[in-house]
């Protein structure tokens, strides 16, 4: 029989090294769709460490939110440009060092800090949500709708003024192309497209027309 | 056992990869968005656990903020990305720095 924990850390271990190497295939990758892939890729995994950390509704938010929607986005603006690989690529060596000394020096000051913290190992313990006697989903949307609701309704705004600019941006229209107008169509009045006679449905007989088969028949 | 240390190296390692992602690809608007969504998963991934390990649901409350902020985000810059690329047929970032238009 597995150690449960044991099982636990050693799942970790296996979706951290997946999420860190898609990360690097992100970064490092010469063709633009395959790095999108890669960074799909560094989503899912990082869903299920999420899930590792008992966070079940933001994991499933994530795969639908961010690999459903954006990095959709992402792969559709990506083949919709013709973009040229070779030119995109010249500057990668020239600042590959500078980047990765950078990078490297960032990640031991971060560690050195984390280091000082981790003499006295934090394990998980209860989990939250369970001790509640609810589901995570319900933990967080008990939260969501009481404390933080000004701050949720404010997202939702912003997501709207994202939705208005991103169509304002990109919205054109081209000269001498022919486009039907929506609202000229709607306040189009009848009077002014047909004209409706009044007339008789009987025609006078007018008095010429007597006149003629008299004539016809006179040779 | 997992301990919180674990949770906080993962976020520390991905966005120092970000990072020298942003440095290395100066050619590509495209990968340097993609670096910046990185970044913002590093940040979420020590909001998930120190939530997780410090009972608090504030944590995961603001994970779900950055996500609809971050979405808004990359929504509007692709939305810039594809009137640059209209415009001057190109996404690199050295061919870009006029402000003519």
């Amino acid at each position: 029989m597995i150690d449960p924990n044991l099982f636990q850390l050693v799942c970790f271990y296996a979706f951290g090294i997946v999420t860190v190497g898609a990360a690097l295939a992100v970064i490092t990758l010469r063709n633009t769709v395959h790095a999108v892939l890669a960074l799909v890729l560094t989503f899912f995994s990082t869903a299920c460490i999420w899930m590792l950390a008992e966070a079940e509704f933001l994991a499933i938010a994530l795969i639908v939110v961010y690999v459903g929607a954006v990095m959709v986005l992402f792969l559709f603006v990506v083949m919709m440009l013709d973009i040229d690989l070779e030119r995109v690529r010249e500057g990668f060596v020239k600042f590959l060092p500078v980047g990765l000394i950078v990078a490297l020096v960032m990640l031991v000051e971060m560690l050195a800090l984390i280091g000082v913290r981790a003499m006295h190992a934090q394990t998980m313990g209860a989990n939250p949500a369970t001790a509640a006697d609810q589901s995570n989903t319900a933990w967080l949307g008990t939260a969501l709708y009481t404390h933080y609701l000004l701050p949720f309704e404010i997202a939702a705004l912003i997501l709207t003024v994202g939705v208005v600019v991103a169509v304002a941006l990109t919205l054109r229209h081209r000269r001498g192309a022919k486009y039907q107008s929506a609202s000229e169509q709607v306040r189009v009045n009848p009077r002014d497209r047909i004209r409706v006679l009044k007339m008789e449905a009987v025609r006078p007989v007018e008095p010429q027309a007597t006149e003629q088969p008299a004539q016809e028949t006179k040779p | 056992m997992i301990t919180l240390s674990h949770f906080i190296v993962l976020g520390a390692v991905l966005f120092c990869i970000a990072v020298a992602g942003l440095f290395i690809n100066r050619k590509n608007v495209i990968v340097l968005l993609m670096a910046i969504e990185l970044m913002l998963l590093a940040v979420n991934i020590n909001f998930v656990a120190f939530s997780r390990f410090n009972h608090d649901v504030a944590g995961q409350v603001f994970v779900f903020f950055i996500l609809t902020v971050a979405a808004a985000e990359s929504a509007i810059g692709l939305a810039i990305l594809v009137l640059l690329f209209r415009n001057r047929s190109t996404v690199n970032v050295a061919e870009i720095d006029s402000m003519k238009g």
